[in-house]
């Protein structure tokens, strides 16, 4: 047992390096330099080169190069030149570059310029020299110590992400896991009748609701809900108030998330259910008299607890990150509420550290669902 | 002699096996709520083809005079600034004095456009966007998902590292992260636009599921007696995984893509709720996240015509595809 935790433990390495590289493929190779966003429009110069230091967007991507003692270097200043050293100055003759073009042209001719003394370094074979020239102080090396120290740094608006994402992960479990739990005791209890009364038309209203409800677009929900109940009939609060208690803002959303998921819920505890129901035991347990309920709860949903456990304990980490739209729509400023705000904005620092915590959190609950499984179902060796 | 031998064949009718496929197709149509499913999906993709036709001939002939289909023009004011359905209106147009009389079957929104030729058209953005996507994880998922669970050994560690590593990340993030990355984003010399990085994103996202079961059924059926057979005639190794295996796990590919369909015009209504999809177009999507601040104003029938015009398409392969898996793999059924 103990070999396997610590065995899997180590598997969670690979998992985690990989989603730090994707997250950086994502957010800095593709995503790229968004300094003149923050900055915004009016910037000066300065202010661009003082965000692109404070985000590192200055650092090389992967390895860059340092210059010796004696290596003097002189800034080009003929437009010409420095126009040559960016990707695209706009396509047309003007070679007027703005602040933050001159910047990144200026910090490339010195790459270049860097590069080319490395290669000559090595060409001559001062390869010690060559070595000390390299900078391993990159952008893809900060985004590891970031993720391995859980210091994020600051958001685009330069309050610190830890903190927001702590502030976010009470609203967001105050939402989900009523309503987790209420759909889970409706689900199962609903897919027990069922797989019961299988074949009759009880069952097949059910299915077909199932389906219809599936259909609905969760968005429409959302919406009709919220006219409804809210607007109309003014039983609930449109919008989340804080000072009014949380509970009572929340009772709405938690209403439409379980009606919203109970189709796909309950057949999914239906083919379990009905996997079970065909077992020889139950036909013993029937046989030798049991009544219909304590065969149901005492029996089947014992031996279904295996892939409900694992179900359960798998779900689990995605209820910290909250109901995207139902936050939105209710204004509970939970972390699915952070996460559209940082689409919105274009905030790839949020939704960085977002991804890494979550996946974190979910490599984690893997494994504890793997040891649960060991736990409710004693078949189940651990190699 | 040969013609007399052949006619003396055909008097002893041979016994023909069916195939998986035949048989499967008979036993769907005995389920005729399950074709009238599909005549309804069919429906929607024929819809679909025509808007596109009909866009391909005003692209070619739109100089020659040719006007296209007037119930796809849906950019046109036909009516007053939110008609209500089901009702005969008079309204005159800006360019002309004359009043003219009207009636709509689905109402008009804030420019007087019809929001029932914006719903038919919202069926082209919305199928095209499920097709792109459905196909791109397919062609990502099914060859990886049939290397790994062939060749095993190292290529199946990667293979499987990455999709692990993928599908540690929740879904929904990971999707938001693709779309907000791909907008107006420029890859290969390309700029991405509307519906395209809609599709891109969904699609790079979602093979992890098919890529795991086709590992998991190659696994299963590389040590049948037909592989045997064919590597010990010498097969290659890509002939062995691309003319015999896959042909026999295709079903489950079918049924796997027709149950994905759903979840992947779902996902477009988020993703254009979020703004994150085509803009320039009616979508259904994007019809709910434009109707959406008009409700509390009692303009119901936008968002209505595009839940109904999402509801049925979803209900039609939602039961299609359960019957499609009960009928194709025995072996899977759940009732």
């Amino acid at each position: 047992m103990t070999a396997y935790i610590i065995r899997r433990l180590l598997y969670m390495i690979p998992i985690v390096f990989g989603v730090l590289l994707v997250t950086f493929c994502l957010f800095t190779l593709v995503g790229g330099d968004i300094s003149v966003q923050i900055a915004g429009k009016n910037a000066d110069a300065e202010t661009i080169a003082e965000i692109r230091h404070e985000y590192g967007f200055d650092k090389p991507l992967f390895v860059g190069y340092e210059p010796l003692v004696d290596d003097q270097w002189k800034e080009p200043t003929d437009p010409n030149v420095l126009a040559s050293y960016i990707e695209s100055p706009d396509g047309d003759d003007t070679i007027i570059l703005n602040d933050y073009q001159r910047i990144v042209a200026i910090e490339n001719a010195k790459r270049q310029w860097l590069g080319g003394l490395f290669k000559q370094r090595l060409s001559d074979g001062r390869i010690l020299d060559a070595w000390s020239m390299l900078d391993f102080n990159s952008q893809f090396l900060s985004h590891f110590k970031k993720a391995v120290t859980f210091n994020f740094g600051r958001d685009r608006e330069r309050q610190k992400i830890s903190e927001k994402l702590l502030q976010g992960v009470g609203p967001s479990l105050a939402l989900t896991v009523p309503m987790f739990i209420g759909s889970l005791i409706i689900s199962i209890s609903l897919s027990l009748i069922v797989a019961f009364i299988r074949g009759s038309v009880g069952d097949f209203v059910i299915v077909v609701v199932c389906v219809i409800l599936m259909s609905i677009p969760y968005l429409s929900y959302i919406i009709f809900g919220q006219l409804f109940f809210a607007y109309e009939l003014d039983w609930f609060p449109i919008y989340y108030d804080p000072s009014r208690p949380m509970a009572v803002s929340v009772v709405l959303p938690i209403l439409i998330g379980i009606i919203a998921g109970l189709g796909v819920g309950v057949r999914f505890y239906r083919t379990i259910m009905l996997d079970e129901i065909r077992s020889d035991y139950v036909r013993t347990a029937f046989a030798k008299g049991l009544t219909t309920p304590k065969v149901l709860f005492k029996h089947v949903l014992k031996n279904a607890m295996i892939p409900i456990v694992t179900n359960v304990v798998l779900s689990l980490p995605r209820l910290v990150l909250g109901s995207l739209l139902l936050e939105r729509f209710f204004g509970i400023p939970g972390l699915g509420y952070l996460m559209i705000e940082a689409i919105n904005s274009r905030d790839f620092f949020v939704l960085n550290a977002m991804t890494f915590m979550m996946a974190l959190l979910i490599v984690i609950f893997t494994l504890v669902a793997d040891i649960c499984y060991g736990w409710v179902d004693p078949r189940v060796k651990f190699e | 002699m040969n013609n007399q031998e052949v006619t003396t064949d055909m008097t002893q009718k041979p016994v023909k096996g069916r195939s998986l496929w035949s048989d499967g197709i008979r036993r769907l149509r005995k389920r005729k709520f399950a074709m009238v499913c599909l005549v309804i999906v069919l429906i929607y993709f024929a819809l679909a083809g025509a808007i596109y036709i009909d866009e391909v001939l005003q692209d070619k002939f739109g100089e020659k005079g040719y006007e296209g289909i007037s119930l796809f023009q849906w950019n046109e004011s036909i009516g007053p600034s939110y008609q209500k359905p089901w009702l005969d209106y008079e309204w005159t147009p800006e360019d002309s004095e004359m009043s003219q009389e009207g009636w709509t079957f689905f109402g008009t929104d804030f420019l007087g456009r019809s929001t029932w030729r914006r719903t038919l058209y919202g069926a082209k953005t919305s199928l095209t966007v499920a097709l792109c996507a459905s196909i791109i994880s397919l062609l990502i998922g099914v060859p990886l998902g049939a290397i790994a669970g062939y060749f095993r050994g190292w290529v199946d560690d990667v293979i499987v590292w990455f999709y692990t590593t993928l599908g540690t990340i929740p879904y929904i993030l990971l999707l938001m992260a693709f779309a907000v990355v791909l907008k107006d984003a420029t890859l290969f010399g390309h700029e991405i636009k509307g519906a395209t990085s809609v599709y891109l994103a969904m699609g790079l996202t979602s093979w992890v599921g098919i890529c795991r079961l086709i590992r998991g059924e190659i696994i299963k059926r590389k040590e049948s007696e037909y592989v045997l057979a064919a590597r010990a005639l010498g097969c290659s190794n890509g002939r062995i995984i691309f003319k015999h295996l896959l042909p026999n796990v295709f079903h489950i590919i079918i049924i796997n893509f027709s149950l994905r369909f759903v979840g992947f015009i779902h996902a477009e209504v988020i993703l254009s709720f979020l703004g994150l999809g085509e803009t320039d177009r009616p979508s259904w999507g994007g019809m709910i996240d434009a109707a959406r601040t008009e409700l509390a104003r009692g303009v119901w029938w936008e968002m209505t015509a595009a839940t109904v015009a999402i509801f049925f398409i979803s209900l039609a392969l939602n039961i299609f595809g359960d019957a499609l898996r009960d009928c194709l793999d025995p072996k899977l059924r759940t009732d």
